[in-house]
């Protein structure tokens, strides 16, 4: 499935999936991905915020029947992640025994390649999160 | 203020239908309804379908449907909510006849999802999902509700063999609906021993990929009288809600409340005049036994928690306090995704009629939840014996 068109609909979002960028409004509530209106308050005065990429595992689950696309890594883990600014984040995890995944495992956020489209098709990279490389 | 009737129902069976087309289903299924209203004319259709697009490169459902029924040059659109485009759509049919606008209306919903491979089905279902979010990151529908049930169970303290409860329940109701998909009884090892396809969520806790239509026709008493539609026929729609949650799973609130199911609920209720206690079947959103346990807590048949103990405690059974999926909900009748919420509105038409081939004893009040998206877009409406 090659869609050489869609570039720019992915290149649109590299600053949050390339380094985490959210909102946070003045009230000081922070979300992810960064909405034009603050979900807890209503301000539509929201700045970006980089966020630390480290949290805990909330939930998970190995998927074992993916969408078209992602055949190449079934079975893959995919996570509910707590990050320490307060956001859930939903992300691959990645580096890790399926066996070894449990409940409030601390990860931190790594950028890794999400999906190729064929061969001369384009790449996309994103975040997933590991456990911390100490 | 006006009120609105269902005078007529029909469906076809649910299944792999490799013989027939989107258009023969859904026209199979106007027809049925309108000769069991006794009528051969309505004045507006609309059709609840989620992804004819993507699934058999079809759109203007409107036009597609109502030219192949002959229903002339009427009104005709798609409603689209997710996996609750059904629910919606009865919802839609029944706005217009209560705002006096239309007479006689015809609901249809419609899904031909065995036209695609597999994997590709399980894409066009994460349609549903946040685009840039979720399916960006390789996430299923199937697992978007895993991660909802593992945490449902870590929470609360459930196993996966209290939530197989809710696949063996449908199961046992659905043997006996002729148009159920799967009409056979279930054991509870066959729950627990199926494979998982996004752990800890088994092939037995999630509803088929299936093709099927069910449509009903809508109007109001005096119209109904005029039309000569005997009284025995009319089902009233009593009160009807609906309501939105964030559609990216891990922006909720909380991740266990459906939120969404919880105010829509409230305001059906509200209309209807009922309680929970007054309501004698429910045909809730099943596609995942998960959504089962949260949709009994989120209609306040059970507390916060409690939703899979009253699978434990057999009290879901047809002839329990809280019957549910009385013709075998979307696990065993089957959950062609837009047609759903039209289903569920005919089953619960056949048990206020008393021609459920699994009756539930004098039931008068019947409610139908439908679920759009993991959580994110859900109708209620309940209905009521005239
Ligand atoms: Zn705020």
């Amino acid at each position: 499935m090659s869609r050489p068109m869609q570039v720019s609909r992915y290149w649109r979002h590299f600053r949050e999936k390339y380094r985490l960028i959210g909102g946070k409004c003045e009230n000081g509530h922070v979300h992810f991905p960064k909405r034009p209106i603050c979900p807890v308050c209503g301000s539509r005065e929201i700045e970006e915020v980089e966020l630390s990429g480290k949290g805990k595992v909330l939930s998970w689950t190995i998927i074992r029947n993916p969408p078209s696309g992602f055949e190449y890594y079934k079975p893959y883990p995919l996570a509910l992640i707590e990050l320490e600014e307060g956001p859930i984040v939903l992300a691959q995890l990645t580096d890790i025994d399926p066996e070894e995944i449990d409940f409030g495992m601390e990860v931190e956020v790594v950028t890794k390649k999400i999906r190729e489209f064929e061969e001369d098709g384009i790449i996309l990279y994103g975040y997933k999160f590991r456990p911390p490389v100490k | 203020m006006k009120k609105a009737v269902i005078i007529g129902a029909g469906m076809t069976p649910v299944g792999e239908h490799w013989k027939l087309a989107l258009r023969d289903l859904a026209v199979e299924a106007v027809f049925n309804a309108m000769d069991d209203a006794g009528i051969d004319k309505v004045y507006s259709l609309y059709v609840g379908n989620m992804i004819s697009g993507p699934f058999v490169e079809q759109e203007n459902l409107g036009s597609l449907i109502a030219d192949w029924a002959g229903l002339g040059n009427i009104p005709a659109v798609k409603i689209e909510a997710a996996c609750a485009s059904g629910g919606a759509a009865v919802q839609e049919g029944v706005k217009a006849v209560l705002s006096g606008l239309e007479d006689v209306v015809a609901v249809v919903g419609v899904e031909k999802m065995t036209d695609a491979w597999p994997n590709d089905a399980t894409r066009y279902l994460a349609y549903a999902a946040d685009a840039e979010w979720e399916l960006f990151h390789g996430a299923s529908f199937v697992a978007l509700n895993a991660l909802v049930m593992r945490y449902y169970m870590k929470t609360h303290g459930y196993t996966e063999e209290d939530l197989a409860l809710f696949a063996v329940n449908a199961h046992t109701n659905g043997a006996k609906n002729p148009y159920a998909m799967f009409k056979r009884s279930i054991k509870l090892e066959t729950v627990l021993k199926s494979p998982y396809i996004a752990d800890p969520l088994k092939l037995f806790d999630a509803s088929p990929v299936c093709d099927g239509a069910a449509a009903v026709i809508i109007t109001t008493p005096e119209k109904a009288k005029e039309l000569g539609v005997p009284k025995e026929k009319w089902v009233e729609v009593a009160g009807m809600g609906r309501a939105i949650d964030t559609i990216n799973l891990a922006n909720r609130e909380d991740l266990l409340t459906l939120k969404a199911a919880k105010i829509a609920a409230e305001r059906a209720y509200k209309m209807a005049g009922v309680e929970p206690k007054d309501i004698d079947f429910f045909e809730i959103h099943d596609a995942f036994t998960i959504m089962a346990a949260l949709s009994l807590e989120a209609l306040g048949v059970a507390k916060k928690g409690d939703g899979a103990k009253l699978a434990r405690e057999g009290q879901i059974a047809i002839d329990a306090d809280y019957p549910i999926q009385t013709m075998g909900g979307l696990k065993a009748r089957g959950h062609p995704v837009g047609a759903t919420g039209v289903y569920q509105t005919v089953e619960a038409v056949l048990q206020l009629r008393g021609e459920a081939p699994n009756q539930v004893p004098n039931a008068e009040v019947g409610l139908t939840q439908n679920i759009g998206g993991t959580g994110s877009n859900i109708t209620v409406t309940v209905l009521r014996r005239v």
